[in-house]
């Protein structure tokens, strides 16, 4: 698969979710951190943005600890991304 | 017309979504034997349903005595008497049958401490007829929805149900008789266009939020069933009524459940008052959505508003023990943080009144099959859940009765698909030759447009006239413009230019369908609202007020009706609400007060 076909892939699964809250963040996370996110990082999010959003959540929150550092380092990122 | 030859692949029953009905109905569907494909946009589990934190109304009187004939009351009530009775009695006696089998299909429903299921008191569940506020909405936390379309998944899984995942459906197949014979989907993955053939199709595509620019709706509810209907040439109905959920965190549109009110959350305002006890002093911060909507937005607008621009109110919880909010109340902790910078333990959150749901849809009767204007079903065509209008919301829902629609009559229609099938009334008849034509010149004009419209900008431009022009209160001259400017963006859509011609995941497409989809919505939403010179339920009109002759401003003399929008001509027709419930009494009209 191409590179814009998987980012096509990406964009769509991050902004057709179950929860608006996740469109929001996730697609705010794409647009604003994503391109530049170390080829690991962007890995990292793909495994993440896979999640359904009740289990990625807690993650984002923090309620939840995520044992993977690689994707620690990127919920610690979107986190950071307060959607107003 | 050319003959164009797409793909075709052959079932008893195709279903349009997978949230919470489209699986019910897939349950009915596969479990009966029946070849079923069930097509989703996305995987099944992320369907809007997951959003729906609330709970799932059912008079099972686990806390209290309470009874499926006072609920029917309050669904009447709730409705502005724009329900047809038939169907609210359906679904209210249907309730506790549908919310015990979810159960056993593994709903981990929460319990009290005898191990029955625990029942919340929630806006409009009163018993006795309206007399006081009754335990009735059954809850898994704060998660119903996700945890209710788990259960309905593997449920799937167990009976073998196909699923078409990341496929959009684009327009449905009519023979000259009106029968309906399947859809044409889209392949995300591959772009490939493929028929599906079936003796049936249940429509299960949920709501059109999306066509509000501030909706707690996530950015799948397109409405694409409705448009596909619509463009098919079947009636909208009663698309005038939206209701706007009095607490939607205030910027983000974040939908804050109220089950949060349920369990002791009150409304200030920039007084600290709450302010609830002079709009509704029985029900008080538990009425009925447009009631606290509309009380809301008078303190905003009476200046009583908070923040620096006095445009939000505040939810309180801050007197609830924390232990409770940490129980029963996670998520919305957890939203209030992330999108309003606040913990609800120490601060009030700030909201304001923001779309939420679609009381309109498909007209169909109480056993989800869609019917034309006269009652007759349209043969091999069926809908469930918030595409439909059955009508059991009427002009205005009932907090968790959005749930239980979606097993009832997604179970009924998946009933009724069965018997339809079994006794003959539908099979697989033959393609009409042209089947493909529509849709694939759809396809070509997008494909080969240039000097067009942007899709971003002119999705923005309808949610933003949708918001301004039709939003949670309506004024005359304002509507009146809403028309005209709905018209001329639906020029735009029709001229809309995508860049990117590729095939595979070529999202910039699937976008502009989508958006096919938002403007017949769009159309038949301000329209329908232009011409309901009344106010009732979610519908309020400046010009509609409250007098003696016409309490609240409804005028059942002129408008005890339902709308029915056809996109032919932006043509409207009405037809008599159902007042004969099955059994039963009819509840007769009176006024709506809490």
């Amino acid at each position: 698969m191409e590179d814009r076909e998987k980012l096509n892939r990406l964009r769509w699964r991050c902004t057709r979710r179950a929860m608006l809250e996740m469109d929001l963040l996730l697609g705010e996370f794409l647009d604003r951190i994503f391109p530049t996110l170390t080829p690991g990082q962007a890995d990292a999010f793909v495994t993440l943005a896979d999640m359904e959003d009740l289990e990625l959540w807690p993650l984002v929150t923090g309620s939840r600890e995520c044992s993977d550092l690689v994707q620690a380092e990127v919920l610690a990122l979107l986190r950071d991304v307060r959607v107003k | 017309m050319s003959k164009l030859t797409i793909p075709v692949r052959k079932f008893d029953a195709v279903i349009v979504g997978a949230g919470g009905s489209g699986l019910r109905a897939a349950i009915q569907l596969s479990e009966a034997g029946l070849k079923t494909a069930v097509l989703s946009k996305v995987f099944p589990t992320r369907s809007h349903t997951v959003a729906a934190q609330g709970g799932v109304s059912a008079s099972l009187g686990n806390s209290e005595e309470d009874h499926w004939h006072w609920h029917m009351y309050d669904t009447v009530k709730g409705s502005d008497w724009l329900g047809d009775q038939d169907a609210i009695e359906y679904m209210c006696r249907k309730a506790p049958e549908v919310v015990v089998e979810l159960e056993h299909f593994g709903m981990p429903f929460d319990r009290t401490d005898e191990g029955k299921i625990y029942q919340r008191p929630f806006g409009g569940h009163m018993s006795n007829f309206g007399e006081k506020p009754v335990r009735r909405a059954c809850a898994a936390a704060d998660r119903t929805g996700h945890a209710m379309l788990h259960a309905l998944y593997q449920r799937n899984v167990r009976a073998n149900t196909q699923f078409f995942v990341e496929w959009m459906a684009l327009d449905l197949i009519r023979d000259d008789s009106g029968q309906v014979l399947g859809v044409i989907a889209l392949e995300m993955e591959t772009g490939e266009v493929v028929a599906f053939h079936a003796k049936a199709t249940i429509f299960a595509t949920g709501g059109a939020g999306r066509i509000f620019y501030s909706s707690t709706n996530a950015f799948i509810n397109t409405g694409d069933g409705l448009g596909m209907a619509a463009r098919a040439g079947i009636p909208l109905e009663d698309m005038e009524f939206w209701q706007f959920h009095p607490t939607g965190v205030a910027g983000a549109g974040v939908l804050i459940t109220e089950g949060v009110r349920g369990e002791g959350g009150i409304l200030r305002n920039s007084a600290n008052e709450r302010f609830m006890e002079r709009y509704a002093p029985n029900a008080k911060d538990l009425a009925s959505r447009d009631v606290v909507s509309r009380a809301m937005v008078t303190e905003i607008n009476e200046g009583r508003g908070c923040g620096p621009n006095k445009d939000f109110v505040l939810l309180d919880i801050t007197h609830l023990d924390p232990a409770t909010i940490m129980k029963r109340l996670p998520g919305i902790r957890e939203i209030s943080i992330q999108f309003a910078g606040i913990d609800p333990i120490k601060a009030p959150i700030p909201v304001v009144p923001t779309c939420h749901y679609q009381m309109g849809g498909v007209p169909t009767n109480y056993k989800g099959q869609v019917v034309a204007p006269d009652g007759t079903p349209v043969r091999g065509f069926y809908a469930a859940g918030e595409v439909a209008c059955a009508s059991v919301h009427g002009a205005n829902r009932l907090g968790t009765n959005s749930l239980l629609d979606l097993l009832v009559f997604g179970k009924a229609s998946g009933d009724s698909v069965i018997e339809d099938v079994q006794s003959g009334a539908i099979g697989l008849k033959e393609l009409p030759e042209n089947f493909a034509d529509f849709t694939m010149a759809r396809l070509k004009r997008l494909n080969t447009q240039t000097g067009g419209a942007d899709v971003n900008e002119t999705r923005l431009e309808l949610q933003r006239t949708m918001q301004k022009h039709c939003g949670v209160f309506r004024f005359k001259d304002m509507l009146v413009d809403g028309v005209a400017k709905i018209v001329e963006i639906e020029k735009a859509v029709a001229r809309t230019e995508i860049k990117d011609k590729s095939q595979v995941w070529n999202t910039a497409r699937v976008e502009a369908l989508e958006l096919d989809n938002l403007i017949e919505v769009a159309k038949a939403t301000m329209v329908s609202a232009e011409a309901r010179k009344e106010s009732r339920g979610a519908h309020v009109r400046d010009d509609a007020p409250d007098t003696a002759a016409n309490p609240n401003g409804r005028d059942d003399v002129n408008w005890h009706k339902h709308t029915l929008w056809q996109r032919e001509g932006n043509g409207l027709s009405y037809k008599p609400v159902i007042m004969t419930p099955l059994s039963v009494e009819s509840i007769a009209l009176k006024t709506r007060s809490y």
